[in-house]
């Protein structure tokens, strides 16, 4: 028996707006518990919601990004339930009319081929607090300077067949955020969090019952929860049974799955337009304006790799992955060092030091001016490729600069007669 | 001293001439209000009004004031005071001291103007009789058997029995203009979007508005100037000029014409109030207006289509009080969920739960659309007779309420308490500014005549109210309760 899988997205993005979405309260993470709620955080009685206009934009930026229809005249919505860190107990979000509509974007495929995904809508929201269920014994602890924190919700068609892809749509769009500036992608910090939904169906058949899976916050949970959760489903399938329709919740540490709430325990949302707030209305001037101010796109950035550097599709591919290593080997390049050796170290030798030790690429202890003096002393034969690795190691690790190393460690090729004779 | 008896208009004289001072006049109502038998205040913030009076004093002294500075009034205790009780007339409130002014009353504050306290009101503004009231109900000053009207009664009654100036009140479905016309005072209630909604409790986002309950349509204006205007802290609010609405209070009102919906003139009304009306109606004419028939054939689905929009935005906007973070919360609760429904079981009252039910009920999925959406259309239809009807008349008037205030205690029935608002609902769900103001008696009790506007015409409505007040006393008549 063959088993075809269907999963489809909803990530949540934070926006990087200074200010919460409805209030002047700011966003900054980390502050000290409930030090960033305002009286319209905390829905205090009387108090009324203000769009915050910055997050409009940034929302329209994503539209623009990935080629959407954008709703001119777009509506808040009430989403009603009951929950202690949701202070009004509705949550201020988008129901019928997103502001953003269809669009798309491509995923790359391991087989090299691309893939396109649909994006079924992305939509303003606010986020709520936060529960702290382990701080005390007896209480859940609530933090309410994450409520009102403005969320891009961006709901994807269910057009990925397994894990890898899913994680492929998942970083696509992780980028994505990030060349755009509306969200740091900060996954630890909850700037960006995945619902998958998942289902799965005998070849051929019509759709199975999805479950929906929560909490997770890492491309390898992401990859692992869906994973678990196919096998799950065919095995219930396999032995006769039926999957429930539920929403399901990623357990990192213990590795599994397990049910939060079934349909039938699913809150009926009663959303409605929210009568404090006005239509959204976009016109054309300002989608010109956000579309001008658009930053190089990553398949824009991609298809320049290619055509003016002349990198190959892989290596464009590659690079362009995450804008902050296109800005590294940006760095590099425009400096004079040769393109196809850049893209070799940011790809090889950096990434795998990166990955091993889980720095990301900003947090690099070399930088790409270092990296650039690397290249550079091998490309006017100073040192040689495979001495240039150990120079490499030992910037890593001692945080010294190249010229330092080669000097003090004796490197340089003995091509210069003076500097022969100067070693004296 | 009959001080008491002057307009805001006279106060604002009697200040200015040094006739008496703010903490005088203060002290003034605030014994009147100790003497009070009517129950119009949940609370009296004397001291605050002695200070706020004092202050008023100096700024008058040295020549630092507005015309309302020194000028006392009482607030509906639906609007947001820091640091003094905000009940919102609800028992899930009666602990709450709110940690920020709503804009109206940073706006009366920023005048210096003097608060004597918080008024009664029915719970969350959702009654017509002040006997939705956590603080039982405010009697009528007229006849202390009857009620007051509501939602605004404490103010309306306060203003009646001169123990205030003015008071503030609010309009959702008629609960400025019913209590004002029951206690025979005048009542405003502006175009939607004219006064911040900026912590005025809410009770239905799209149709709450706050309004000025005066002796007077001059005080009204003068009030109002303090009242109206953008607000950037509430979204609904118009970004629109406001005028001086003492500015057209001269106007002659030959070849003004005046609609009479005939819906407002069948069955149901009351052969008293029908004649108080239709006086009035003469005595316009008698000042040259043309009068004529006019018709609101959606007018009579008010009632139905109100009682689905209120409710459904009431319950979503009373989802915060839930006993987590402010107000009541009921005792040992021993779970989440028994916290939640036991705090708004027992904090809220019947007929508030009733609209929270009723709303929930049509908001929920597979009746949205035959109750909530069918409701909006409707909303819309009774808007396009309105605006037909403004294109052949200037003003519609007909009755506020088709009695004259009942016995407290008389109607049980929460449906028969509902067509007390028959008149008035209608302009909630248009948007659009409505008055009433004193113009007669039937069986001993006040009788008001509504004042209909289209958008944004309040000056002209202010005006027409005044000419009729020049030329008639019910305005100037008070009972002799206090």
């Amino acid at each position: 028996m063959t088993w075809e899988t269907v999963i489809g997205l909803e990530i949540h993005t934070q926006l990087k707006t200074k200010s919460k979405i409805f209030s002047g309260a700011s966003t900054e993470f980390g502050a000290k518990a409930n030090t960033q709620a305002c009286a319209v955080d905390l829905g205090f009685p009387g108090v009324l919601p203000v769009l915050n206009k910055e997050a409009v934009r940034m929302a329209l930026r994503f539209g623009l990004a990935v080629n959407a229809t954008i709703n001119k005249h777009s509506i808040f919505a009430r989403k009603n339930y009951f929950y202690p860190d949701l202070p009004k107990g509705y949550q201020i979000s988008q129901f019928e009319i997103p502001i953003v509509g269809n669009g798309a974007i491509d995923i790359p495929l391991d087989n090299g081929e691309k893939k396109m995904v649909g994006i079924t809508r992305a939509h303003l929201e606010e986020d709520a607090g936060k529960s702290i269920h382990d701080l005390y014994d007896d209480y859940t602890a609530i933090d309410l300077n994450r409520a009102g924190t403005p969320l891009l919700e961006i709901v994807s068609d269910p057009d990925m067949s397994n894990a890898k892809e899913a994680v492929a749509y998942a970083k696509k769009i992780h980028a994505l955020v990030q060349y755009i500036d509306i969200c740091d992608g900060n996954m630890q910090e909850g700037s960006f969090r995945c619902d998958a939904n998942v289902s799965v169906r005998r070849a051929g058949e019509g759709l199975g019952t999805r479950a929906e899976i929560k909490n997770i916050n890492s491309f390898k949970f992401l990859e692992k929860a869906i994973n678990l959760e196919v096998e799950r489903q065919i095995d219930i399938l396999e032995d006769g049974g039926s999957v429930a329709q539920e929403t399901r919740l990623y357990d990192s540490i213990k590795n599994e799955t397990r049910s939060m709430r079934s349909k039938e325990e699913a809150n009926d949302y009663r959303y409605f337009p929210d009568p404090d707030l006005l239509p959204v209305v976009i016109d054309d001037e300002l989608l010109k304006e956000i579309k001008d101010r658009l930053p190089e796109l990553p398949t824009e950035k991609k298809a320049r790799f290619i055509d003016k550097l002349g990198l190959s599709e892989y290596d464009a591919e590659n690079l362009t992955s995450q804008k902050a290593m296109a800005d590294y080997y940006e760095i590099i390049i425009d400096k004079g060092a040769d393109v196809k050796l850049s893209a070799n170290w940011v790809m090889g030798e950096l990434s795998a030091s990166l990955n091993k030790n889980q720095i990301d690429i900003q947090d690099s202890p070399i930088s790409a001016s270092e990296l650039f003096n690397l290249i550079s002393r091998i490309t006017d034969n100073t040192i040689s490729g495979k001495i240039a690795k150990d120079v490499f190691r030992l910037m890593w690790d001692e945080k010294r600069s190249v010229d330092e190393i080669i000097k003090d460690q004796g490197l340089e090729q003995m091509t210069d007669v003076g500097a022969l004779e100067s070693s004296h | 001293m009959m001080m008491h008896n002057l307009s805001v208009a006279a106060l604002i004289k009697g200040l200015k001439n040094k006739d008496f001072s703010s903490v005088e006049l203060t002290q003034h109502y605030l014994n009147r209000i100790n003497k009070s038998k009517l129950n119009a205040f949940i609370s009296v913030t004397e001291n605050l009004a002695l200070a706020q009076a004092n202050e008023a004093d100096l700024k008058i002294a040295k020549g630092d004031n507005t015309p309302l500075t020194g000028i006392p009034y009482a607030h509906k205790d639906i609007f947001c005071t820091k640091g003094v009780k905000t009940s919102a007339g609800s028992k899930m409130l009666d602990s709450f001291i709110s940690p920020y002014d709503a804009t109206l009353s940073h706006k009366f504050n920023s005048e210096n103007m003097v608060m004597l306290g918080k008024t009664n009101m029915d719970e969350f503004a959702m009654g017509s009789s002040n006997e939705n009231s956590y603080y039982g109900p405010v009697k009528n000053p007229w006849n202390l058997k009857k009620i007051p009207g509501g939602s605004s009664g404490g103010s309306a009654a306060a203003v009646a029995s001169r123990i205030a100036p003015f008071a503030t009140g609010t309009d959702t479905g008629g609960s400025i203009r019913q209590p004002a016309s029951l206690c025979g005072i005048t009542g405003l209630k502006p175009t939607y979007g004219r006064v911040s909604r900026y912590g005025m409790i809410a009770y239905a986002s799209s149709l709450d508005q706050a309004g000025p309950m005066t002796q007077t349509a001059e005080d009204a204006a003068i009030v109002l100037n303090a009242m109206a205007g953008f607000d950037n802290k509430d979204s609904t609010s118009a970004a629109k000029e406001t005028p001086d609405y003492t500015n057209q209070l001269t106007n002659s009102l030959d070849g003004l014409k005046i609609g009479l919906p005939k819906e407002f003139f069948s069955s149901g009304l009351d052969e008293g109030v029908e004649k108080v009306v239709m006086h009035a109606i003469k005595e316009y004419e008698s000042m040259g207006a043309k009068i004529q028939e006019v018709s609101l054939p959606n007018s009579m689905h008010a009632i139905p289509t109100y009682y689905i929009v209120a409710p459904c935005e009431c319950s979503s906007n009373l989802s915060r009080f839930d006993g987590v973070r402010y107000g009541y919360r009921c005792e040992d609760p021993k779970d989440l969920d028994d916290l939640y429904l036991r705090s708004r079981s027992e904090g809220f009252g019947k007929e508030v739960k009733r609209r929270i039910m009723i709303g929930a009920y049509a908001l929920s999925a597979g009746y949205y659309d035959a109750y909530y959406l069918k409701a909006q259309k409707v909303r819309q239809l009774i808007s396009e007779d309105f605006k037909k009807a403004f294109q052949s008349v200037d003003v519609i008037m007909g009755p506020v309420a088709p009695t004259p205030a009942f016995d407290l205690g008389s109607v049980k029935d929460p449906v028969s308490m509902y067509l007390a608002d028959i008149y008035t609902l209608s302009v909630n769900l248009a948007g659009l500014p409505g008055m009433s103001i004193p113009a007669g008696f039937s069986k001993e009790l006040p009788v008001g005549l509504q004042l209909i506007g289209n958008h944004w015409s309040e000056e002209l409505l202010l005006n027409t109210a005044h000419q009729f007040q020049l030329k008639t006393d019910w305005h100037t008549s008070s009972p002799i309760e206090l």
